[in-house]
């Protein structure tokens, strides 16, 4: 896997501006089922908004990625940081994609995946291993394309897919691959 | 929130479509509120347990139900139930698989090793396909549980009974 240093060397300092905490928004909130809007990534508005995002994840204990939909904006922007968690094996650090899809995707894995919006509830859900995601960069506007694989991978599909108005929910392996969450974070 | 009064319901029997679109419809039409609910099929036969909420007494909910079990295909319970508390658990979460030749006393054997050192089994399924027997459980252990000699003694019952047996952490990914 090629890491993109473009990316890697982001951090949301370049935004410029400080982020303010948001308070996350938990399901059945409509907007997290709700298909965010696509935004201009150099407006004003969605650079406070990705400092923000950053801002909130930096305070929420394990908090590894957190999308627009979660702190109540319908619009396609997500942060990712998984670069101190144990799973992780190539990663970019933190970073806020704009307006991303996946690319492509190969070798599928199941995991159980949490989520800060659905706290009662963990799943099963099956996602691609190796990723290849492409979007822009809140501020500078600029298109990126990054390779993504292990738990990098399936962090930034869970956002992407928040941007999207799906919860991991909508993904469930099957009908009993949704578990009552046990211990909290 | 005021009291509530909750309800166990049971219908097992014969399969056939329509089971569930009719015994929700007569539920929703006492104005009961479906709460969790599982069901599966076993060996064939339709199973389905499910707790729901609302005023109806049991016996106005047996009636609104009795035209399930008419021809004798299905049977039906109603019991009310008291509100339980659901606790978090302090220890850790397991998923223990067991497959093998089919033989009796398969189960007993191996969550008597759970029960054994206080773990509390959560959901399970198990399965007879021809001649393979597969059982798959969520597992909480107690914070004190040794995990490593659980694992010894799961293994060495599951040596005595000719299956294979693995317990791996239920690890959620925190996304």
């Amino acid at each position: 896997m090629t890491v993109n240093t473009r990316v890697l060397e982001w951090t949301e300092s370049d935004l410029g501006v400080a982020g303010t905490l948001r308070e996350v928004v938990r399901a059945p909130a409509p907007v997290l089922s709700t298909v965010g809007d696509t935004v201009d990534p150099t407006s004003p508005d969605v650079v406070r908004l990705a400092a923000d995002l950053v801002a909130t994840m930096r305070v929420s204990p394990g908090c590894v990625g957190l999308a627009a939909p979660q702190v109540g904006v319908g619009a396609k922007v997500f942060c990712v940081d998984v670069s101190a968690h144990p799973k992780t094996r190539d990663h970019h650090g933190t970073f806020v994609l704009c307006n991303a899809e996946v690319v492509s995707g190969s070798r599928n894995e199941k995991a159980r995946e949490g989520c800060m919006s659905v706290p009662d509830f963990t799943g099963d859900v099956k996602r691609p291993s190796r990723i290849v995601v492409r979007g822009q960069l809140p501020g500078t506007g600029e298109d990126v394309e990054l390779e993504a694989e292990a738990f990098e991978a399936r962090a930034l599909q869970h956002e992407i897919d928040h941007c999207d108005g799906l919860l991991f929910l909508d993904r469930a392996a099957g009908a009993h691959a949704v578990y009552a969450r046990k211990t909290y974070l | 929130m005021g009291q509530v009064t909750l309800h166990a319901i049971t219908v097992l029997g014969h399969d056939r479509p329509g089971i569930i679109a009719e015994t929700t419809g007569k539920l929703a039409g006492l104005g009961l509120n479906l709460e969790d609910s599982t069901m599966t099929l076993l060996r064939g036969h339709f199973a389905m347990m499910l707790v729901c909420e609302g005023d109806a007494a049991d016996s106005e909910i047996e009636s609104a139900l009795a035209p399930l079990t008419a021809d004798g295909s299905l049977t039906v319970t109603v019991r009310e139930v008291p509100t339980e508390e659901t606790q978090a658990a302090e220890g850790t979460s397991w998923i223990l698989s067991v497959h093998g030749g089919d033989r009796p006393g398969i189960v007993s054997a191996v969550v008597g090793v759970v029960a054994g050192v206080g773990g509390n089994i959560t959901d399970l399924t198990t399965r007879l396909a021809g001649d393979l027997y597969l059982l798959v459980a969520e597992v909480d252990l107690p914070p004190a549980a040794d995990v490593a000699a659980v694992e010894r003694e799961l293994a060495s019952v599951a040596a005595e009974l000719g299956v294979g047996v693995s317990l791996r952490a239920a690890e959620t990914d925190e996304l």
